[in-house]
């Protein structure tokens, strides 16, 4: 190996057609894989205890269809400041990286609110009524559990975001130098079509 | 932001499909349509997967893939469990999913 690198030194060995361009990208990529066989295997464990279940609610008469629904569009809605904040960085905007990034960030900590609403309405009123809570029935078990799951993933991107901005703010981004913001919009968006996936498969169907 | 309308335009379809007068079913057919092209729409566009390399996108269906296996894998306590049940308790059961 050394002797072809010797005799062909402008060949980087970094440089495959197989590999994306960054390994820092590959690395996120790699993460985000084991992350989704994660949320697959909760989501295949809820599927096998619903379908089990003889005495299962129709989702829509115990959860909040229209709070889950605007939680939903306001991730959305966070995923394209994500996008933007990229694409101001990619400019060399520095003001845009940062006010977009923080636009972002609200998003997600106005999620993380509603959803504390939403579990503390849940918790205290209606699951206790209709005999479903977390102890109880599996329903309640599960929900929580995606759901809690999905939060705490939403609770680390904020803390990802907060700490790319920081960096932004001192500067570190540029035109030529974006690529950890790339990586967190990875990470964010990923959290959005988890998301997704939740609502349909906890909330809608 | 095509891809965001999209997006939107497709939460509501789904919040609308969910009181069409269907059998169970083809609506949680129809969702799940609608989710996997949503998910689909994010990975393409927000995760640019659209304009990556193709192993990068080899790499990121593979838990897909998985997934389905893991759900014919457990397909054998699906059937079991409701059967169970409704030997124990005969009529009313079975009808349901």
């Amino acid at each position: 190996m050394s002797q072809v690198a010797v005799a062909h030194p402008g060949v980087e060995p970094a440089e495959s057609p197989l590999t994306p361009e960054s390994w820092g990208k590959l690395g996120m990529w790699m993460f985000l894989v084991g992350d989704a066989m994660s949320f697959g295997g909760l989501l295949a464990g809820y599927g096998a205890l619903r379908f089990g279940s003889a005495d299962w609610p129709v989702p829509a008469d115990v959860l909040g269809i229209p709070l889950t629904a605007l939680m939903t569009f306001l991730l959305i809605c966070s995923s394209v400041t994500m996008v933007k904040a990229l694409a101001a960085i990619k400019k060399g905007d520095q003001r845009g990286l940062r006010n977009f990034l923080l636009l972002t960030i609200l998003a997600g900590l106005i999620f993380l609110g509603l959803q504390a609403y939403e579990w503390t309405h849940l918790i205290g009123e209606v699951l206790p009524e209709k005999g479903l809570t977390f102890t109880r029935h599996l329903f309640g078990t599960t929900f929580f559990v995606l759901t809690g799951f999905h939060g705490m993933h939403v609770s680390g991107g904020v803390i990802y975001l907060s700490c790319i901005v920081a960096q932004g703010v001192r500067g570190k981004y540029s035109r030529d130098r974006w690529e950890p913001v790339e990586l967190v919009g990875l990470y964010w968006h990923f959290v959005d079509l988890v998301w997704i996936l939740i609502f349909t498969f906890v909330y809608l169907i | 932001m095509g891809v965001f309308w999209w997006l939107s335009a497709l939460t509501v379809l789904e919040i609308g499909v969910i009181y069409l007068p269907l059998a169970k079913l083809l609506i949680a057919i129809l969702l799940v349509g609608l989710a996997l092209s949503k998910a689909a729409l994010v990975a393409m566009y927000f995760m640019h997967l659209k304009f990556e390399r193709r192993t990068l996108a080899l790499i990121a269906v593979t838990p897909m893939f998985l997934c389905v296996l893991l759900v014919f894998a457990l397909l054998p306590d699906l059937s079991a469990v409701p059967h169970q049940s409704a030997a124990s308790s005969p009529p009313p059961a079975a009808a349901k999913q």
